[in-house]
Formats: C-alpha cells, sequence, structure tokens
C-alpha cells in the first residue's frame, strides 16, 4: 500500500466515523455548528498524529502486556498540551467544546488506531494514517455539522442564510437531530459503498477495549446473530 | 435538600449522560441488544461512576490544587479510574463471585468509557461540594441505567420491522435512540418548576 492510498483510505473506505463507527461521542455532540466540529476536528487530529508518532516510535519498547495504559498515559499527555494551547490562543473554542475537549482522551478512534494501526507500523506509515483518519474525522464532522447549522439553525459558520433563516428545523440542533443526522448519513454510506455493511460494524468488533475486555462482551451479546 | 433532590432529577431526566450529553454512546448502541446485558452494563457503569467520584473528588481537591497541578487533571483522573476498575474487578473475582459473574465482563470496558471520566470531570468544573457530586453520579448513572432500559426495549420491537436494506444495522438503531432522545426533551424546564415557589 503506497502512502497515498494510505492517507485516503482514512477519508472514504475506512472513514472512522461513517465506516469504521468509532468516536460517536464527539461526533454528535460538537456538530451542533460548523466552527466547534472544525476545532473538534483539528483538535483531535493534532492528539491523533503526536500519539501515532510516538506510539509507534516505541512499538519495540512498549511491553505488550502494558501496552493498553501505556498508550492511554502517552494520549491523556498530549490531550493535556492541547487543552492548554486551546484554551490559551482559543478561549472561545475552549467555552465551545466544554467537557468534551478533555474527553478526547477516551475518543476511541485515537485509542483505536494505536491499537490498529501504529503499534504494528513505521513512524512515517503511522503519521500519514493519522492524517488521513483525522483528515476524514474533521470531513465527516463539517459534513455533518453543516446539515445540521444550515437545517437547524439557517446559518453556516455564522453567514445567516435566506430564506432558510426564517424557515429553521431548531430540533435539528437539538440532541435527538444529532442521533438523526447520523443514521442518515451512514445509511446513505450504506447504499454507495460497495460492499455490504458488515455484521458486526458496531458493538464489540469495532470496540478498541475488545482488547482490554478481550471480547467478553462479543460472547453475551454474540449469542443470538 | 432541596437543590439535591434537582441535581439527582435533572442528571437523570434533563441532562440525560446518554440521550442528551451523548456521552457513552459506545455501550449505549453496542450493549443494548438485550435487556440482561443492558441492565448488567449499566449496574456496573452507576457502580464505577459512584467510586471514580468518591476516589477522583478528594485527589482534585485535596492533592491537585494545593499544589496548583489543576493541568494533570485529565492524566490524573484517566489512570486513576483504570487502576480503580482493574482493583475492582480482582477484588470482586476474588470475594464476591456471584456479582464478578453477572457485571465483571463489563467492568473492563467501562475504562475507556467517556461518561465515567465525564462525569468526574464535570463534578469538578461544577464546582459542587463533595455530596452534590456523590449525589450527581448516582443520578448520572441511574440516568444511563434508565436510557439504556428503555432503548433495549425499543430494539426489541426493530428486530421484526421490515427495514430498508441500507438503514439496517447502525442507521435505524440511530433513528431509534433519536425518538427515544425526543421523549427525553418534554423534561426540559420540569425539574426547576416543580420546585420553583
Amino acid at each position: 500500500m503506497n502512502k497515498l492510498q494510505n492517507f485516503s483510505k482514512g477519508i472514504i473506505r475506512e472513514n472512522p466515523v461513517l465506516v469504521l463507527v468509532l468516536g460517536t461521542c464527539p461526533t454528535l455532540a460538537t456538530s451542533t455548528n460548523v466552527e466547534s466540529a472544525l476545532g473538534m476536528g483539528v483538535a483531535a487530529t493534532v492528539v491523533l498524529l503526536c500519539s501515532n508518532i510516538v506510539i509507534s516510535a516505541l512499538r519495540k519498547v512498549i511491553p505488550d502486556k502494558v501496552r493498553i495504559p501505556c498508550f492511554i498515559v502517552l494520549i491523556a499527555g498530549f490531550v493535556t498540551m492541547v487543552q492548554m494551547l486551546v484554551k490559551a490562543f482559543a478561549p472561545a473554542l475552549d467555552a465551545a467544546l466544554g467537557i468534551y475537549l478533555p474527553l478526547i482522551v477516551v475518543n476511541c478512534i485515537i485509542l483505536g488506531r494505536a491499537e490498529m494501526f501504529a503499534q504494528k507500523n513505521t513512524v512515517i506509515d503511522s503519521a500519514v494514517d493519522a492524517l488521513g483518519m483525522g483528515a476524514g474525522f474533521t470531513l465527516t464532522l463539517a459534513a455533518m455539522a453543516s446539515i445540521r447549522e444550515i437545517f437547524g439553525n439557517g446559518t453556516w459558520m455564522g453567514i445567516s442564510i435566506p430564506l432558510l433563516s426564517d424557515n429553521h428545523i431548531s430540533i435539528l440542533t437539538m440532541a435527538p437531530g444529532g442521533f438523526f443526522v447520523f443514521g442518515l448519513l451512514i445509511a446513505i454510506v450504506n447504499k454507495f459503498s460497495k460492499h455490504k455493511p458488515r455484521k458486526k460494524d458496531f458493538g464489540c468488533a469495532g470496540c478498541p477495549s475488545a482488547a482490554v475486555c478481550s471480547g467478553a462482551c462479543a460472547v453475551k451479546e454474540g449469542s443470538d446473530d | 435538600m432541596t437543590k439535591l433532590i434537582i441535581i439527582l432529577l435533572s442528571a437523570v431526566f434533563i441532562n440525560n449522560y446518554v440521550l442528551n450529553r451523548f456521552l457513552g454512546i459506545c455501550p449505549f448502541l453496542g450493549v443494548s441488544k438485550k435487556l440482561d446485558s443492558a441492565t448488567g452494563m449499566s449496574l456496573a457503569v452507576i457502580f464505577v461512576m459512584l467510586i471514580a467520584t468518591a476516589v477522583t473528588y478528594p485527589i482534585q481537591m485535596y492533592l491537585l490544587v494545593p499544589n496548583q497541578l489543576e493541568y494533570l487533571q485529565t492524566i490524573v483522573f484517566i489512570l486513576v479510574i483504570a487502576a480503580l476498575v482493574q482493583l475492582v474487578e480482582i477484588t470482586m473475582k476474588r470475594y464476591l463471585p456471584a456479582l464478578h459473574k453477572s457485571l465483571g465482563v463489563y467492568l473492563p470496558l467501562i475504562t475507556t468509557n467517556c461518561a465515567v471520566l465525564g462525569v468526574t470531570i464535570l463534578n469538578i468544573d461544577e464546582g459542587y461540594t463533595f455530596l452534590e457530586a456523590m449525589v450527581n453520579s448516582l443520578g448520572s448513572g441511574l440516568g444511563f441505567f434508565l436510557a439504556m432500559v428503555m432503548f433495549s426495549g425499543v430494539r426489541s420491537k426493530l428486530e421484526g420491522a421490515d427495514i430498508p436494506k441500507s438503514f439496517k444495522g447502525l442507521p435505524i438503531t440511530l433513528v431509534a435512540a433519536s425518538i427515544t432522545s425526543l421523549s427525553f426533551i418534554g423534561f426540559g424546564g420540569v425539574i426547576e418548576n416543580m420546585f420553583a415557589k
């Protein structure tokens, strides 16, 4: 797989939000307007890039048995750095993201990429993978936020849209709208993607903590499949 | 006392962690297929939320704040929660094997659950006292339980429904979640007005 494919798979074929279904919490929570969605996307991309680079550089040093705690500490360190930078240089964004900024620590995309990619690949490949996944995350968030902001609020990036601003569907910017638009987007992706929607595309198989719990919940859940 | 009741009820109904704050979506979508696994997961979450708050709140107030180490909050909290969950699992396995059998499998999953980290950080951000923080954690856990149990009921109805092909699986689950969350919007403003004199 060349570098370009490695980069572009994060945007389309293995889009972290719509295909791998990781990082659903920040996706739903910060996509009420485009500005905070872009802020969340960039912040998560920076953390993902740093953590992927460091984890792949240290992949031969970190003992296999304690790798998850090691990853979490590294990720938490980078999140704290990003948190301080955002607080210092973009206080408005800090106020908009609120609790979701420190919660990047438990964003499944970051731990998931560490577990699925960075610990098995070279530093450069991991950096490219992180950029691709980050771009996929940011673009999806921006697309979803655009839908919710344009139709729910009648604005885009704060610019008022004629006609729609008088007839907006405010429920879209509230919690139910988030679930609804997200479900709709995944259905559209399913419709146009060539391969059939996988059966185990969410739940245990897609969850990076599966490594920690060694599929314990799959045993409980899987019996009815 | 009134304040505690308001905190409890608004954590359960208005600021419901799953349906309003979008925390803990992964277990909400992943483990809500069956009622018994939904119940087990939620009980484990309530339990871990309570002990996580009981441990992280004093750490923040008596260790981080006096030493001006507030910026370490994220790292310390996630590590404490991870260690705590492991400890609880080991203890439970040794002394309460029956409970471990029903709740144990969900415990490691909770380490990376954003609802638990979220509730501990929010308790600090909101400036709650220790008692209020514990009540808020209990309410948040109960809210999670309520959402999980309600939603597993909705999903069991979905099993037999005839759904367009591209909506099968996750998309229809999300649309169902949207409608479930719509029902919680109705609680907005009710709790505050209940106690307004």
